[in-house]
This record gives structure tokens, sequence and C-alpha cells, in this order.
């Protein structure tokens, strides 16, 4: 993982948003049947924190990942319809 | 309600078109224990759970199976986006292509099209746990089949990534059919 090439800035912060966001999404699963855990609740907290904070700068910098982000950007025009689907291959 | 996040939830770059192998996959967007019956057989399983844990963790990873579905529905995309005509002719892909050019639509790999009996949502909460822990072993088989069938490291490395998450999913089904999450204080209804 710390080995990985990345063509650009954009690139590389999908990556950490793809990692940090995989790291909630387990966490959440586990917390669903241990919900009492406070360590693993502590644990959610901090990486959701990080999750959230990169998925805001990734829209400020570059195209909305979600709605709730969509007024980040400087850009006038409504990228969350403009910007490349994730299909579509290359940077996702 | 739901939400969308404009990214993958694992990354799907396929480089080489190769019809065979969509022909392959398709079955894990609408086959028998693809992700489409994954996600329907857990949102609609939720009313019918008495515990909050039970109906949470249907949420959260019927929800996730969405993300996989999409994650498949990518991948053949990108294995027909750029076949050519002689591709197409020459591969089993030509009976699919026929009826849905390269569209993306739910079918086993046999042809057969997606259909609620894939699926139970029998209204009791043992039973609908049982089946969920044996559909994520099935599904975990037919991505096992897969990465013997298919070789091309774009394509292994996301059904990796898919075929983990259904031994997770299994684990968290498990742990909701325990003895202490099936006598949790927090009951969505008093029966």
């Amino acid at each position: 993982m710390m080995n990985m090439q990345f063509a650009n800035e954009q690139e590389k912060l999908l990556h950490d948003i793809g990692v940090l966001s995989f790291v909630v999404v387990d966490l959440s699963l586990y917390l669903d049947t241990h919900p009492t855990d406070r360590n693993a609740l502590e644990y959610f907290k901090h990486y959701n924190r990080m999750a959230n904070q990169a998925r805001q700068e990734y829209s400020a910098k570059y195209t909305p990942l979600t709605i709730s982000c969509a007024d980040a950007s400087e850009c006038n025009d409504w990228q969350w319809a403009l910007s490349p689907m994730p299909w579509e291959g290359g940077c996702n | 309600m739901w939400n969308y996040e404009k990214r993958l939830q694992f990354p799907v770059n396929i480089k080489e078109a190769n019809a065979d192998i969509a022909q392959v996959i398709i079955s894990q967007y609408g086959g028998p224990d693809g992700e489409m019956g994954a996600s329907m057989r857990y949102l609609s399983q939720r009313y019918a759970a008495p515990y909050r844990e039970v109906a949470g963790i249907l949420t959260d990873i019927g929800t996730e199976e969405l993300a996989h579905l999409e994650m498949v529905a990518t991948i053949v995309h990108q294995l027909t986006k750029n076949l050519s005509m002689e591709e197409i002719e020459a591969s089993g892909f030509r009976n699919y292509y026929v009826d849905h050019t390269v569209g993306i639509w739910p079918q086993a790999a046999g042809g057969v099209p997606f259909n609620a009996c894939e699926f139970q949502s029998k209204g009791d909460i043992i039973t609908d746990l049982m089946e969920d822990m044996a559909a994520e072993q099935k599904a975990r088989t037919t991505y096992d089949n897969i990465l013997r069938l298919v070789h091309d490291p774009d394509v292994c490395e996301p059904i990796k990534f898919l075929r983990a998450r259904e031994v997770v999913h299994f684990q968290r089904f498990g742990e909701a059919n325990r003895e202490d999450c099936s006598k949790s204080e927090h009951a969505q209804y008093n029966h």
C-alpha cells in the first residue's frame, strides 16, 4: 500500500478516501453487532472524522463525491452531473 | 432513504476487453447468488427483524451490496465497451449482445433473468439469518469459481475484494444470530 504509484494528487486523495471509507464501513458493520464496544466506537469516530475531512477536501479541490459536498467547490457549473461517473475507469 | 457517493467502493480499471469473462461475471450482477439478490434480500428482510441491531446490520449490509452491484456492473461494462464486432461474433457473448447490445441487464451467466425467487424474506428472523449466512457462502463460492476462470489481474483484484466481503458479512450475520443479540433489550417491536 505504501509503495503505490499515483498519477497525480487527485488520484492519491481518492485512494485515501477509499481506504478511510472502507475502515468506516467495516467498523460500522462490526458496531451493528457490538453496539456497546466503546473502543470500537472511539476507533470509528477517529476514522469517520478523517474520512469526512478527506471527502470535503476532495470535493473542494476537484469534484463533489456526495450531494452534501456539492457546495464545496468554487466552480459555477453543476459538477455533480458534469464530473466523470465511477464506471468510466481511470481515476476512480 | 439513501445517498449516492460518486466513487466505487474499490477501484476498477480494466485495460483489455474480454467478452467471455464478461459473460461469466454478469452472474454476480443478476444471477442466483449475485449482488442484486443479496441487496434485495437484506433490505426486504429488515421490516420483520424484531431487534434493532439485526435491522441495522441488514440495512448496512444491504446498502454495501448496492456498492458491490455497481462494482460488478463496472467490471462487465469495462470488459465489453471496446469490443469489436469480430470479438463479439467469436465469443459466447453474442447471445447477450442480440438482446442488450452492451447494456447492463441482470441475468445469470447461463442467460436466466434475475428473479425474486433467488431469495427469501420469510418473516422469521432466525430463518432469514440462516438464509443470509448460506447466501454469503454461495456468493463466496461463486467468486472462487470466477477466480478459477479469470486470470486478468485487473479483473481479479476487485473480485478478490468482493469475495473477502462475503466472508465478513457471513461473520456479522452469524453474530446477529447469537443468543446475546437475539435477547437484546433493543426490541424494534413489543410482541
